[in-house]
This record gives C-alpha cells, sequence and structure tokens, in this order.
C-alpha cells in the first residue's frame, strides 16, 4: 500500500517536471512545478519525515513558487516571451543537459543497486529535526542566516534609491 | 476512529463547511444592515433567510463564460484552488477531543501551509484574466498574503513553544488551566490582522478593492466560478475562525454543562460575529499603509513575543 503510493507520488513527481521543463507558458510552467513540489512534499511524508514534508508545501509551494508567480506577473511578459522560449527550448539546445542528466541517472541506477534501504522506517518528528538544527548544524544554521541577513541588507540598499525617490529627491 | 465513521465524519465536514459557508453570506448581510440601520436582504422566507437559495439559483443559471482573451485552463482551475485547499484545512480543525480527521504532530503547519496554498487562487486568477486591473489585484494580493503569512506562521509559535508540540489536539489539551488568549495576547494580536488579511477580508480585501480596481482579481469571474472564489474566502473565514478557537481560545474546553462540540462551535461563531463587526466598523487602510504596518510593526510585535516566550518558558522548566 505504502509502497505503491510511493510510486503514483513518485511519477506525478517526475511527469510534472518533465511537463514543467518542456512548457512556453511560464505560468504553465510554474503550476507544474508546484504540483512537482507537492508531491515530493507526498513522498517526504511516505518516507517518515513529516516535517520536512509541512515546510515543503508551506515554504517552497506556498512562498517561494508564489514570489515566481509574482515575478511573472511583473514581467507579463505575454507571446513574445512565450516566442523567445520556443526560441530556447529547440532540440539541439536539448542535448548537453539530458546527456548530463543520463550521466547523473546512470551514477543513481548503480549506486542503488550497491545500496539497501536507505530509510530507517522511523518517523522524524518535528522536535528531533529541531534538535539536529540546533544540535550538532547549528553552525550551518547560523551561517544560512548571515546569508539571509546578507540578502535582505542588499535588497534593502538596491530598492533604497527608489524609496528615495519616492519621498522626493535623491540622496 | 473506524474507517467508516471517519469518512462519514469528513463528508458531514465538508458539507457542513460549505452550508454554513453559503448560509453566512445572508447572515453577514443581515448584520450589516442592522449594524448600519438598514434592513439587508429581507424578502425571501423567515428573516430573509432564502435569500442564499436565490442567491445560489442565479449563480447556477448564469452563462458561464471564459473571456476569449483570457488563459483558459488557469482561468477555470482558479477558483478551485482556493476552495480545495480551504477544505483541506478544516481536516486537522479538533472539533472535540475525539472528533478530527486528522491528529499530526504537525497538524498547525499543515493549517499554514493549505492557507498559502490558497494565494495561488487569487494569484493566477488574476494573471489568467489577462485584464489590468485583474493583474493590479493579483499583484497587491501576492504581496500583502506572502507579507502577513510570515507574521501568521512567527505568531503561532509562541502557542506551540507553549504546548510543546504542534499537533491542535495537544495544543488545546494544553490550555486546561489558562486560554492562551491571557499569555499569548499579543500572538492573538498579530494572528487575528494576519488571518484577516490572509483570507483577504475588509478592511484588508485590497486584492478586491472596487473603488480603485473595479472588483480586483475576480474582475472577470462570473456565475459559478466567480461564486467559488465567494465560498473559498467564507470558507477562510470559518477556518480562520475554528484556529483561533483552537489556538487561542480553548478548543473545546469549556464548563460541563455544555458538551465540548457545543463550546468549539459557541466559541467559533462569536469570533465569526467579531470578524463581521470588523468588516462593518473599520475603514480599508491604503496600500502602502497595510504593508508598512505588516513589516513595521506586526514583524516586531511577533519577534518579540517569540523572545520573551521563550525566556519565559526556560525560565519557568528551570
Amino acid at each position: 500500500m505504502i509502497l505503491s503510493l510511493f510510486y503514483v507520488a513518485a511519477a506525478i513527481a517526475v511527469l510534472s517536471t518533465v511537463i514543467a521543463l518542456s512548457r512556453t507558458n511560464a505560468a504553465h510552467a510554474l503550476i507544474y512545478l508546484i504540483m512537482s513540489l507537492l508531491s515530493v512534499a507526498v513522498i517526504f511524508f511516505i518516507m517518515g519525515a513529516p516535517f520536512a514534508a509541512a515546510l515543503e508545501v508551506v515554504i517552497y509551494a506556498g512562498a517561494i513558487m508564489v514570489l515566481f508567480v509574482f515575478v511573472i506577473m511583473m514581467l507579463n511578459l505575454g507571446e513574445a516571451g512565450q516566442a523567445r522560449e520556443r526560441e530556447w527550448l529547440k532540440p539541439s539546445s536539448w542535448l548537453l543537459p539530458g546527456l548530463f542528466a543520463l550521466v547523473l541517472l546512470a551514477e543513481l541506477l548503480i549506486l542503488q543497486g550497491s545500496m539497501d534501504g536507505t530509510t530507517s522506517g522511523v518517523t522524524v518528528e518535528p522536535k528531533a529535526v529541531g534538535l539536529t538544527l540546533f544540535g550538532p548544524y547549528v553552525l550551518a544554521v547560523e551561517l544560512a542566516s548571515m546569508l539571509l541577513l546578507a540578502g535582505l541588507v542588499g535588497a534593502y540598499h538596491v530598492g533604497r534609491s527608489f524609496l528615495a525617490r519616492d519621498r522626493g529627491g535623491p540622496r | 476512529m473506524s474507517e467508516t465513521s471517519t469518512l462519514v465524519f469528513g463528508l458531514i465536514l465538508l458539507l457542513g463547511a460549505v452550508g454554513v459557508a453559503a448560509g453566512l453570506t445572508w447572515f453577514e448581510r443581515r448584520l450589516l444592515g442592522i449594524w448600519q440601520d438598514r434592513y439587508g436582504p429581507n424578502r425571501l422566507g423567515p428573516l430573509g433567510a432564502l435569500q442564499v437559495l436565490a442567491d445560489m439559483l442565479k449563480l447556477l443559471t448564469k452563462d458561464d463564460w471564459v473571456p476569449p482573451f483570457a488563459d483558459r485552463v488557469v482561468f477555470v482551475f482558479a477558483p478551485t484552488a482556493i476552495v480545495i485547499a480551504m477544505l483541506l484545512g478544516f481536516a486537522v480543525v479538533p472539533f472535540s477531543p475525539d472528533m478530527h480527521l486528522l491528529d499530526m504532530n504537525i497538524g498547525l503547519l499543515f493549517f499554514l501551509g493549505m492557507t498559502s496554498l490558497a494565494v495561488y487562487s487569487v494569484l493566477l486568477g488574476g494573471l489568467a484574466s489577462n485584464n489590468k486591473y485583474a493583474l493590479l489585484g493579483g499583484l497587491r494580493s501576492a504581496a500583502q498574503m506572502i507579507s502577513y503569512e510570515v507574521f501568521m506562521g512567527l505568531s503561532l509559535m509562541g502557542v506551540v513553544m507553549l504546548a510543546g508540540s504542534f499537533s491542535l489536539q495537544d495544543i488545546v489539551r494544553a490550555q486546561e488551566g489558562m486560554w492562551f488568549c491571557v499569555h499569548q495576547f499579543l500572538g492573538l494580536y498579530v494572528f487575528l490582522i494576519a488571518g484577516i488579511a490572509e483570507s483577504h477580508r475588509l478592511p484588508f480585501d485590497l486584492p478586491e478593492a472596487e473603488h480603485e480596481l473595479t472588483a480586483g482579481f475576480h474582475t472577470e469571474y462570473g456565475g459559478m466560478k466567480f461564486a467559488m472564489f465567494m465560498l473559498g474566502e467564507y470558507l477562510g473565514l470559518i477556518l480562520i475562525s475554528c484556529m483561533m478557537t483552537a489556538l487561542f481560545f480553548g478548543g473545546w474546553l469549556g464548563p460541563d454543562f455544555l458538551p465540548p462540540l457545543a463550546w468549539f462551535l459557541l466559541k467559533t461563531g462569536i469570533i465569526i460575529l467579531f470578524f463581521i463587526l470588523l468588516r462593518a466598523a473599520i475603514p480599508r487602510p491604503r496600500y502602502d499603509q497595510l504593508m508598512s504596518l505588516g513589516w513595521k510593526v506586526m514583524l516586531p510585535l511577533t519577534l518579540v513575543n517569540l523572545a520573551a516566550t521563550g525566556a519565559v518558558a526556560l525560565w519557568m522548566e528551570g
């Protein structure tokens, strides 16, 4: 039962990702990408990581993708954008990425043969995730938070001239 | 609960939520009428209660039109997203000690995830309509909802800290001594405002502010598709009220003379009334006022609340 659920979710994830890659309309591509992220969340849940699944929905599908859609709405490319996408998606430009992906797939298959069960079958509670993040991995968390802070300050700096013009006169 | 009783309960929950949402359309207009010293719908049936039926018939028989310039598939898909996401959100609501569809240790996160997925409805509706007013409404809603989602999630972390769990049943049980609305009043305040902004109801309905954007993101929608947006909005209102009851007002806890379910519904009903009163009482802020309120008042407040709650929780532990 669980295994078949996993295969359904995995199939949806792979299919919707492929469709997302091949769309010329950016909005449609994003909808398929959201679908792919949601199915990945289901996979996390099945594998016993409900916290990761919830974060996948809240952060990736619910916040980051919303920002992507936001940007697409701001740019509002329309027909011209689609034509350009079609230009970029011609078969010859698929060749190299496809080749690299095939190499990775082969690697994955070889590795899979040499490994048995990757999950322990235990459900990871949110508390355990928190303890790990702020225990052994606290340095990584702090580094990530500094990176985000740098991004925030950078965004403020870029937007400052715009804000100053709003209040009248450059600074 | 057994398999079949869970199924039956789920079905009752779905139908009940949609039914209450439909009934609220009449109830809200009636109450607004009383508060604004006018009648509201009062012609059909007792106190005009059959107005719901008349509205439904009207919406069902309207021409199901898709504008030729719209992105057809996305246009049709958009209104369903909010209804599905909001209905799924009801799965984690603890109505009484044993009445809930799901009681996971990520219940609260599930609710947050569903509300954040509901944003797509407004966004994609605005984008697919291919209309500048709809696009502006969609843009506004994206910025508004992303910002307020941050405070909404953060304002609940104090509750999670005190209860020590993301499961809503555990959170309700942790309030046996004292409801969280007392020592988490900052969290309650932020959650209330973020809840209104998330369900984009008046006074924070800037995505559809009619005096500047005609009807915002649903300008091009009519008939049942428009009704789906409205249904989603009312479902969101009910869901936010249910969550507020469970998180801050002790959920199904209450003196013994009423059953737990009655306490839960009573509290939720009072909060819904409060939301409707807010709509009647407060004018709509300007868009930049809304955004700066969020980032300059709400965010610092939640962070202060979070730090204070954490400190107190650590101190209590000793």
